[in-house]
């Protein structure tokens, strides 16, 4: 089959699949996480998520073997056109297919392919991050929560932060200490069951309002052998290659989009002049300087996948990761100018739902910075691993 | 989008890269821009002849090897990469895009003689007051042609030059080959701050044939409108090479130069001045890219990506070359360092085929973000 004949296939199929209501901005209420608890208060939301998992489509470039589509990067790269030319929210967010898939793909056992892709693929399984402690954190190979050797299972004690949805997942991928004696060299990688006795949760708040973030507590966790990724106390070069995925593709979803949305807006607001252009001259012109930056952070982005697609760990993720954080403050900033005081408003009548949805999402968005990496941290990164610059800054 | 190249094209970027390593070394460049007459003609024919570059991007039957827009984009690169000054650019790209879109066999045999290197052929478009006042009218024998053109880039080095004018009656713009050597053409010639030659022309009374004229009189706004942006984008692609070289130079510098006991690589504000210039060449990497392969779409997706990329490489630009100077201290200043010359090429380089303010306008007319 040409490419030609599968674009018109996929063109004709999301005629046919693609739900309308599907087509608009994405509520937070809305956002297709699936899992065991997930919620789908939009009918056409599960069934966007169940049509294009069949298809193998929430994870177009993996195996077929492991329910994933199966497509190369050109292909990958023409559904993903064709579904932001018709503005289609994505079917399933999750850190199983961005992050813990393609680790799997590369470190985990063929068992461990087995039993944790499909889940992921299809959206019945829904992962978080163990990651972060209260003391590692730009740090992170500071960790200290430990994995004891228990004879026929690992023993986990500690506590994680910043662990999104921890309160919502059904697993979590997590950091261990299996080795005091060294830093990088003592962590290992585990995948452990949040329904396991002796993990609890605790919501923190953000400047935005309420959070997926959470504090996870480990006390005495028993943990099957066989949930260990990659080699013990070889945890440290998987984690490093899921942040590269993490940066990218968080850096990915839900990027762009808004920038049309604050045209509406602009258009509005300030209304059109003789040529049916934003009257507010100034602000036309930064909306097409954002416009601008935002495509060409979306270049590099393309750029940095077809390494990913052919084998090669993109040190350009982390130069996506900076550029999209960057990026999305900038939309943010805008956005709030734009609105004037209607952007400045928390809860209330006189404010506009969106308006204040805007506001948080506006706040929200000064973690980007932050989260996965701060900016800080992905400039040093760049500096010893691209420049080869001198490290111990 | 296909970033992949292929054999030929990675065969024509290294074969030009050693060829300009060995034959191009900046010192020997440094004296050529300042002696007369500022440019090399000998190895202008060695382009022609042992590296077939300037038909690398021209149809094949006007000689060339049948490549385009990635073509031109790997030669201006590695033209900015070696700070070479002999007119691929205003030549190859400029007025062959032109000739190679303009019916008549004296197109073709020009478009011929560019292949082969015996001909020279500049584009003047620009007035000392923008629009085009220069007059053309109708004669016995053809055209005459008066008026003035701005900074014409190359035009001292020139076997022809391609003039835009208004013809009489007429309300677009139409464009005339005329060779150097006409009556009624004076040359005032200056050196450029990036070390190359440009032209102001006078043209009184200029008599031209009636093949003179490109195409059909009025109808080549367009042509001109499509010349620019490929203009745009080859130096976009020059760009690459010449902040390619900033940084490297910066980056050994600063590994080499030692201050409180240590490279001053070492300090993180210096590391992250590094990366982010880096990051810019990345984003004006990938801008440019797209902006080359996006000349043969329609003139509205042209012009888009075309202006993202100059936007986008025009702050590459001023940031990359600037810091460059900046992290080379009191040497950044000096004239002793190449860094001089490609600072200045990189900022030439940010004015030429519309500023930033010039393409955040255009975009905005546009507007991606409304369609």
């Amino acid at each position: 089959m040409s490419d030609e004949v599968f674009t018109r296939d996929l063109c004709s199929w999301l005629d046919a699949n693609l739900p309308a209501s599907l087509c608009t901005a994405m509520p937070e209420d809305e956002i297709p996480w699936g899992g065991s608890r997930g919620r789908f208060p939009n009918p056409d939301t599960r069934r966007w998520m169940d049509a294009m998992a069949a298809r193998g489509w929430t994870a177009p470039t993996w195996p077929r073997m492991y329910g994933g589509g199966g497509l190369d990067a050109t292909r990958a790269a023409i559904l993903q056109q064709e579904l932001r030319r018709r503005g289609a929210r994505p079917a399933l967010f999750s850190f199983g297919l961005w992050m813990l898939g393609p680790v799997l793909l590369e470190y985990g056992s063929e068992a461990q392919k087995q039993r944790f892709l499909p889940p992921i693929v299809r959206g019945e399984a829904r992962w978080c991050q163990g990651y972060s402690e209260p003391d590692a954190g730009s740090d992170l190979a500071s960790l200290r929560t430990k994995a004891v050797d228990a004879g026929d299972h690992w023993r986990v004690d500690g506590r994680k932060i910043w662990t999104s949805y921890a309160d919502e997942a059904d697993w979590i991928f997590c950091l261990v200490r299996t080795d005091t004696g060294r830093k990088h060299g003592g962590i290992s990688f585990l995948l452990i069951d949040m329904k396991s006795p002796g993990i609890s949760t605790r919501p923190i708040r953000l400047i935005s309002g309420s959070s997926p973030f959470c504090e996870t507590f480990f006390d005495d966790v028993a943990v099957p052998k066989e949930h260990l990724v990659g080699p013990l106390n070889g945890g440290w070069e998987i984690a490093r290659k899921l942040l590269q995925y993490e940066r990218q593709n968080v850096a990915a979803a839900g990027f762009g989009g808004e920038l049309k949305r604050i045209e509406a807006r602009a258009r509005q607001l300030f209304g059109i002049d003789a040529q049916g252009r934003i009257a507010d001259a100034a602000l036309r012109e930064r909306i097409a300087h954002a416009d601008m930056y935002e495509y060409a952070t979306r270049l590099t982005m393309q750029r940095a996948q077809r390494e990913v697609d052919a084998g090669q760990a993109s040190s350009a993720s982390s130069v996506v990761k900076y550029a999209a954080a960057h990026a999305n403050q900038q939309h943010y900033e805008l956005m709030i100018e734009t609105l004037g005081y209607e952007g400045l408003g928390w809860q209330g009548a006189p404010y506009e739902t969106e308006s204040l949805e805007q506001t948080r999402k506006w706040l929200r968005s000064k973690g980007n910075s932050i989260e996965g990496g701060t900016s800080e941290i992905n400039l040093n990164v760049i500096a010893r691993r691209v420049l080869g610059l001198p490290g111990g800054a | 989008m296909n970033f992949e190249l292929d054999m030929a094209q990675c065969l024509l970027r290294d074969n030009l890269d050693n060829f300009l390593a060995r034959q191009y070394r900046f010192e020997a460049r440094r004296q050529i821009v300042l002696g007369e007459p500022g440019w090399q003609p000998t190895l202008w024919r060695r382009f022609a002849d042992e590296l077939g570059l300037l038909g690398a991007g021209l149809p094949e039957q006007a000689g060339g090897s049948g490549g385009g827009a990635i073509e031109h984009m790997l030669v201006m690169e590695a033209f900015g990469k070696a700070l070479v000054v002999e007119p691929y650019l205003e030549c190859c790209v400029l007025a062959a895009g032109v000739l190679a879109r303009s019916p008549g066999d004296a197109a073709t045999a020009l478009l011929a003689r560019i292949a082969e290197g015996s001909a020279i052929v500049v584009p003047a478009w620009s007035e000392p007051v923008g629009g085009v006042a220069t007059q053309a009218r109708r004669t016995p024998d053809g055209w005459q042609l008066d008026g003035r053109k701005a900074v014409a880039v190359a035009a001292p080095w020139a076997t022809h030059l391609i003039v835009s004018a208004q013809v009489e009656g007429t309300t677009g713009t139409s464009l005339f080959v005329v060779p150097r050597q006409a009556q009624g053409l004076a040359l005032q010639s200056y050196p450029t701050i990036d070390g190359r030659r440009a032209a102001d022309l006078e043209c009184a009374g200029l008599a031209l044939t009636a093949e003179a004229l490109l195409g059909t009189a009025g109808a080549s706004q367009a042509l001109l409108e499509q010349m620019l942006d490929e203009g745009a984008a080859a130096v976009c692609a020059e760009a690459l090479g010449v902040m390619a070289r900033l940084h490297a130079d910066t980056l050994a510098y600063v590994c080499e130069r030692r201050q409180f006991g240590q490279a001053i690589a070492g300090f993180q504000v210096i590391q992250h001045r590094l990366v982010a210039m880096h990051l810019k060449i990345e984003l004006a990497r990938a801008a440019t890219v797209f902006a080359s392969l996006s000349l043969s779409k329609t003139a509205r997706e042209r012009a888009l990506a075309v202006s993202t990329a100059k936007v986008t490489v025009a702050e590459a630009c001023r940031f990359v070359a600037q810091n460059a100077v900046q992290l080379h201290g009191g040497m950044g200043m000096t004239d002793e360092l190449p860094l001089g010359s490609y600072f200045k090429r990189a900022t030439a380089i940010e004015r030429e085929f519309g500023d930033v303010d010039h393409h955040l306008r255009r975009h905005a007319r546009l507007e991606r973000v409304a369609a």
